[in-house]
């Protein structure tokens, strides 16, 4: 079972919490803050997991999901997207990309460490 | 000849104006007197020969008994009948159902037109919660913040060993956040109270007002000296969309027509220079109230005036109903106003003109002087109930010379004098979130 997690998040202060409680249960935890570069950055390092935000500078979170899912070798990833609209259409529009989770801000630590560990069934 | 009944009963007031009896009229036009009193009562559709040979007994034009509300008011029927799904409305009878209960009838077509309104302001305020630029990256801010400091102070809270370098680290981070947090709910109240956003999505009457004058500059030249087409006016109005608002926008109008009447624009705009923009004696020279004045003021081309001028005007209960701002001066776009306004002051004095200097919080505090007056409004009368209206003009920069200036706010959800002794709420400002 593989434990690299990338996250994409452009809030820096967001970045260091969620490394934090990612890493000291045991997760090797990248970020990337650019969306334009995001998906060569998935491709690069085949994380296990991806933490991807909807809001990011350059690309929107669902442009880029919608890369992964398009990409043969990346179609499976587990991705848990997060957004700070919790608007029904967005919850919508992460679920018909396929999104493999979905959360909203602001979110519990507790609720990311363990939707994680599910996706790769940890 | 009633103008807002329905055929039928046009029909029997017609021939009792006449002095016709039902069955000379019937005879005449080759029916029944029971079926007569049926089309009389509404209950029998009129049209063709017998609403032609109807007409011509009772010496009218047969359009005259059909046109108008009825038409309007069976549109407005049918139009609501077919609003809930899966209702049960007898619409094959919706002409007997107005012409037998003609109140309750109209009545629903009322409600149904407000709904209609309402349905509209719903979708405005939905539309603009979705996709107003400003708010909707103020929002994310909001909650990415949020989103920071609830995860930051769960670690802290949570992770009994964690290191010291990064518990220092976490509480500059909880630091820099919520003074972050701070500033963006800041900017988003400000945003929402300042009514900031785009034009053409008014939420109210008054907002609809407001923007009318707003695009003209607040002065509206068609309406300086006799004539003016005020309908005509409101009619290619992009801004005035509702029927409030038209009635609204119509009434402020014929006061703008009757102050320009009153206080001509070249004479008064000469005065105003030559008495030092003082509503007072601008008032003793044109033999009329300062009430008057103060509008006329705030409704002088920028060319005219020596400096911008703002003007609010609030009914006896307090609420604003009318608002020209002026740089500087925060007006609230909802709920009540700052209390030390001298607005205010004046609403407890009827009839005391009030001279003020107030300090306006905010960053830097900025200075104004103030004249407020709050008159009686004679709509109903010596005999009706007694009726105030304030306004308070407002012109920047007054002399530095002047002592006593009280300080003010905007209203008390943003005003950061945390110590007021008028406070009736907590600020969200004062408080820092």
């Amino acid at each position: 079972m593989g434990r690299d997690v990338l996250l994409i998040e452009d809030e820096p202060n967001i970045i260091e919490a969620i490394r934090f409680i990612l890493s000291r249960d045991g997760w090797h935890v990248q970020t990337h803050s650019d969306g334009k570069s995001a998906y060569e950055k998935v491709l690069d390092m085949r994380p296990d997991v991806v933490i991807l935000d909807v809001m990011l500078p350059g690309r929107s979170g669902f442009e880029i999901l919608r890369d992964i899912r398009g990409g043969g070798e990346t179609a499976a990833l587990p991705v848990l997207m997060l957004t700070a609209k919790g608007q029904t259409k967005d919850r919508e529009m992460a679920e018909s990309l396929g999104a493999s989770r979905f959360m909203t801000k602001p979110f519990s630590n507790t609720d990311v460490l363990s939707t994680v560990r599910d996706l790769v069934g940890a | 000849m009633s103008r807002g009944g329905l055929t039928g009963t046009r029909i029997r007031e017609r021939r009792m104006v006449l002095g016709l009896r039902q069955a000379e009229v019937a005879r005449d036009v080759g029916i029944s007197p029971s079926y007569l009193n049926l089309i009389e009562h509404n209950r029998r559709r009129i049209g063709g020969k017998l609403l032609v040979d109807l007409a011509r007994k009772l010496d009218v034009e047969a359009s005259i008994l059909t046109e108008g509300a009825e038409a309007a008011l069976l549109e407005a029927l049918r139009e609501a009948s077919a609003g809930p799904a899966g209702a049960k409305v007898e619409t094959q009878q919706v002409e007997e159902f107005a012409g037998r209960f003609p109140g309750w009838a109209q009545l629903l077509a009322d409600r149904h037109r407000r709904v209609g309104e309402l349905e509209q302001i719903v979708e405005v305020l939905s539309d603009r919660m979705t996709h107003d630029p400003f708010l909707s990256a103020s929002l994310h801010e909001v909650l990415s913040t949020v989103t920071a400091i609830r995860s930051t102070a769960a670690i802290l809270a949570e992770t009994e060993d964690i290191d010291r370098d990064w518990q220092a680290r976490f509480h500059r981070n909880l630091r820099d956040d919520s003074r972050r947090l701070a500033e963006g709910a800041q900017a988003l109240v400000g945003y929402l109270d300042d009514g900031a956003g785009e034009a053409g999505r008014q939420t109210s009457p008054q907002e609809e007002v407001e923007a009318l004058l707003k695009s003209q500059g607040y002065h509206l030249q068609e309406l300086e000296g006799d004539g003016g087409d005020i309908d005509g006016l409101i009619a290619q109005s992009g801004e005035i969309t509702s029927s409030p608002g038209q009635e609204l926008a119509r009434q402020y109008l014929e006061r703008y027509r009757n102050d320009a009447r009153i206080l001509p624009l070249d004479a008064f705009a000469e005065a105003v220079a030559d008495l030092n923009m003082d509503p007072g004696r601008l008032a003793q020279r044109f033999g009329t109230d300062a009430g008057t004045v103060f509008r006329r003021m705030a409704t002088l081309p920028e060319e005219m005036c020596p400096v911008p001028v703002g003007l609010v005007a609030c009914d006896g209960s307090g609420t604003l109903t009318f608002r020209k701002p002026v740089a500087g001066f925060g007006l609230p776009r909802f709920g009540a106003a700052c209390p030390l306004w001298p607005l205010y002051q004046a609403l407890t004095r009827p009839m005391t003109p009030i001279r003020a200097v107030v300090e306006q919080a905010g960053q830097p505090p900025e200075r104004f002087l103030t004249y407020a007056l709050c008159q009686p409004v004679l709509n109903g009368a010596f005999g009706g109930p007694q009726v105030l209206e304030a306004a308070m003009l407002i012109l920047p920069g007054p002399p530095d010379s002047e002592a006593g200036v009280q300080p003010i706010g905007t209203s008390c959800r943003i005003c950061p004098r945390r110590e007021c002794p008028a406070r009736r709420e907590p600020s969200i400002l004062a408080d820092g979130l």
